[in-house]
């Protein structure tokens, strides 16, 4: 199937005091119409900088992209001028974040905030857009719309922020929505609410999804396909399963044996990934993830391995990645 | 490891095991709101915590689950008194704290500590690490001469797995789950026998929560603490705890032993909550059956009548809008608040 979006060897800088910060540094994926894509690591790692650089919304002059595409429907959304990537923001590609509480206007109702990019993208007049406003809060699960309508944001719980911040990124029928941490301001029991309805509108609509998150189980509830990013970098990439089931970058494994499984035996100990998160202004020569990684070996420290095919579409950046599963079975066994 | 440690662990194993070190009895914290003041408006209460009773065995840990708002922090405040309790007893080691004068309290304060959610502003950003560690252990003055106290933060500092180093840094130059660290080695320095544990890992990254687990359960080993481990993720909770008590709307929903309660959740709401959260493996988690719960956590400003997790229970029925259900004993060792059971 063709590609929707495709990201080409996109680097994203910050210009910082300690140096220069490569928050994205030369990165490829892409999502297909209709699927769900996960981009999954841990603070600092670039996924948000990259969901900001789709949007070309990463804070000048301090942030910049400096190299690469984002082809979007087969248009490089790098090269269009202002105003019309303004038509494609909200309109192609809506974005949910992760604060529901920051990320809506708090003095505007949220009819206003609703109505307005029905308005100005798809030209509606005052009545259709309240109109297609209360629809799609119905989508959303927000009962008795139309005093709803009325309201501001302080008068939502967070769970119903959320449920607007949605409703807002679905108002326009975008091909694809990038969900930044959509869930991780809520509780547990509203995540699961949030989750299922994103995905039960994405498969109706036919919207194409980008998941940005840290947890690994939301992600293998949802996500067909899973990007895995660590200090600027796709370290994995695969199928949801073939990562789960057959994690090829040490860092992959490392995030999966160090969660503790609702589904499994309690374990005498969890088996943490060692060390810090790396300082991304000081990062070593070689791998990233080398000076925290149990399989290294001596080429690790002076060369950083390049994400090469493991298995057909899986992909893995690490120099042992080949020999991944059976030094962990070893490991292990080991273990026991 | 010093003489003050091996102490501290002596006096720990020579306690019995098995003996309650805590006891929660009808603990309730009321906060008022509004009401007078220049725009005057309607007071208010919000029952925070709502008649919760508990105890805790010496060595043992105590998960207390629930969703925000659900009254587990206050109820960790009112045992450490920051909170005083709006009724009911807190017995530790025997005496009711509630009852005690300040001066008192203040010596009992010493067994009981608490690592904060936070490590970002549970640290004062103008102290090093060093000073941020001595400063309880002279303001308690339990180790009065100054060179020892730097030999016993150095201690600290290698319980909690940082190095001597540290003790010169600010906790800007620290990373999150280093601080995170730092405020174990603070807590440890008063020799607590009960650690009120208030999300401890749930601001850390996913490869850095697995380190702050183990040290806090090598902690345990080592020193024979106690911990009332307060957090929102049934995983982590399921992994630490011995006994995890659930909560909702300020109160408890169902007790038990960790076995029980992940195996065969008894309660409603306990068995909404294990099945929202997501498995990190796509096999298992397209196979799992979901019960999604409906609607949002009420405002316990006004809480639900009768049971107040009625209106989304899925086997509610018209009983429970008017009995406020009493927690029992279901199975042996085994207390749920559910008519239904």
């Amino acid at each position: 199937m063709e590609n929707l979006l495709e990201v080409r060897h996109l680097s994203t800088q910050f210009a910082t005091g300690a140096g220069i910060v490569r928050a994205v540094d030369d990165v490829s994926w892409d999502v297909k119409p209709g699927e769900t894509v996960a981009l999954v690591g841990e603070s600092g790692c670039g996924k948000s900088v990259s969901a900001l650089s789709i949007m070309r919304l990463v804070a000048a002059p301090a942030g910049r992209i400096t190299a690469g595409q984002i082809l979007f429907k087969g248009r490089d959304l790098l090269t269009l001028p202002d105003h019309e990537m303004r038509d494609i923001r909200g309109k192609d590609i809506a974005m949910v974040f992760q604060e529901p509480m920051t990320s809506l206007n708090p003095v505007l109702t949220v009819g206003r905030q609703l109505t307005e990019p029905c308005e100005i993208h798809l030209g509606m007049p005052p009545e259709q857009s309240r109109a297609r406003a209360i629809e799609i809060l119905g989508l959303v699960g927000i009962s008795d719309a139309g005093r709803r309508l009325r309201q501001y944001p302080h008068q939502f719980s967070g769970g119903m922020r959320q449920r607007l911040m949605i409703a807002m990124s679905l108002s326009c029928n975008p091909a694809l929505v990038l969900a930044d941490e959509p869930t991780t301001a809520l509780d547990v029991t509203i995540q699961a609410q949030i989750l299922e309805l994103m995905k039960g509108l994405s498969q109706r609509l036919g919207a194409a999804m980008l998941i940005i998150t840290h947890n690994l189980g939301v992600v293998a509830r949802y996500a067909d396909r899973v990007n895995v990013m660590y200090a600027g970098k796709i370290v994995e990439h695969g199928t949801a399963r073939e990562i789960y089931a057959d994690p090829r970058h040490p860092y992959t494994l490392g995030l999966l044996r160090s969660v503790p499984r609702l589904d499994e035996p309690k374990r005498e100990k969890l088996a943490p990934i060692q060390g810090q998160p790396p300082d991304l202004t000081r990062l070593p020569r070689g791998c990233a993830f080398a000076p925290r990684c149990a399989y290294s070996i001596a080429r690790c420290a002076t060369e950083i391995p390049p994400l090469g095919a493991v298995d057909g579409s899986h992909l893995s950046a690490c120099w042992v990645a080949r020999d991944l599963r059976e030094r962990a079975a070893a490991d292990a066994k080991a273990a026991a | 490891m010093s003489a003050v440690l091996e102490r501290a662990r002596a006096d720990a194993q020579s306690a019995q095991a098995g003996e309650v070190i805590l006891e929660v009895r009808n603990l309730v914290k009321h906060f008022n709101i509004g009401g007078g003041g220049l725009l005057g408006g309607q007071p208010a209460v919000v029952k925070a915590v709502d008649d919760v009773s508990f105890s805790i065995r010496r060595g043992e840990t105590l998960g207390l689950v629930g969703e925000s708002g659900c009254g587990k922090t206050t109820t960790g405040r009112c045992i450490l008194m920051l909170d005083r309790p709006t009724s009911g007893q807190v017995i530790f080691e025997g005496r009711d704290l509630t009852t005690l004068a300040p001066a008192e309290l203040r010596a009992v304060r010493r067994k009981i500590q608490v690592i904060f959610q936070d490590p970002y502003s549970s640290l004062d950003p103008r102290m090093t690490v060093g000073q941020i560690i001595a400063e309880p252990i002279a303001v308690h003055g339990i180790v009065r001469e100054r060179k020892a106290c730097n030999e016993r933060v150095q201690e600290l500092l290698s319980a909690a797995g940082l190095l001597p180093a540290m003790a010169d840094r600010y906790p800007h130059e620290l990373s999150g789950g280093q601080r995170q660290r730092v405020g174990i080695a603070r807590a440890l320095a008063m020799e607590p026998s009960l650690i009120v544990c208030d999300e401890p890992v749930s601001a850390l990254d996913v490869s850095i929560q697995a380190q702050i687990i183990n040290l806090l359960e090598s902690l345990q080993n080592r020193f024979g603490l106690t911990y009332l481990f307060v957090a929102h993720d049934l995983s982590v909770v399921r992994h630490i705890s011995d006994r995890v008590a659930v909560m909702y709307l300020g109160k408890i929903a169902e007790i038990t032993d960790r076995v029980s309660l992940y195996a065969e959740p008894l309660h409603p709401y306990t068995k909404a909550l294990l099945s929202a959260v997501p498995i990190p493996d796509p096999v298992v988690e397209a196979a799992r059956e979901r019960m999604v719960l409906k609607g949002e956590v009420p405002s316990p400003l006004n809480p639900p009548s009768g049971c107040v997790f009625h209106p989304r229970c899925p086997i509610a029925i018209e009983e429970c809008e008017r009995a406020v259900p009493a927690v029992k004993e279901v199975r042996p060792g085994h207390y749920a608040a559910c008519i239904r059971l």
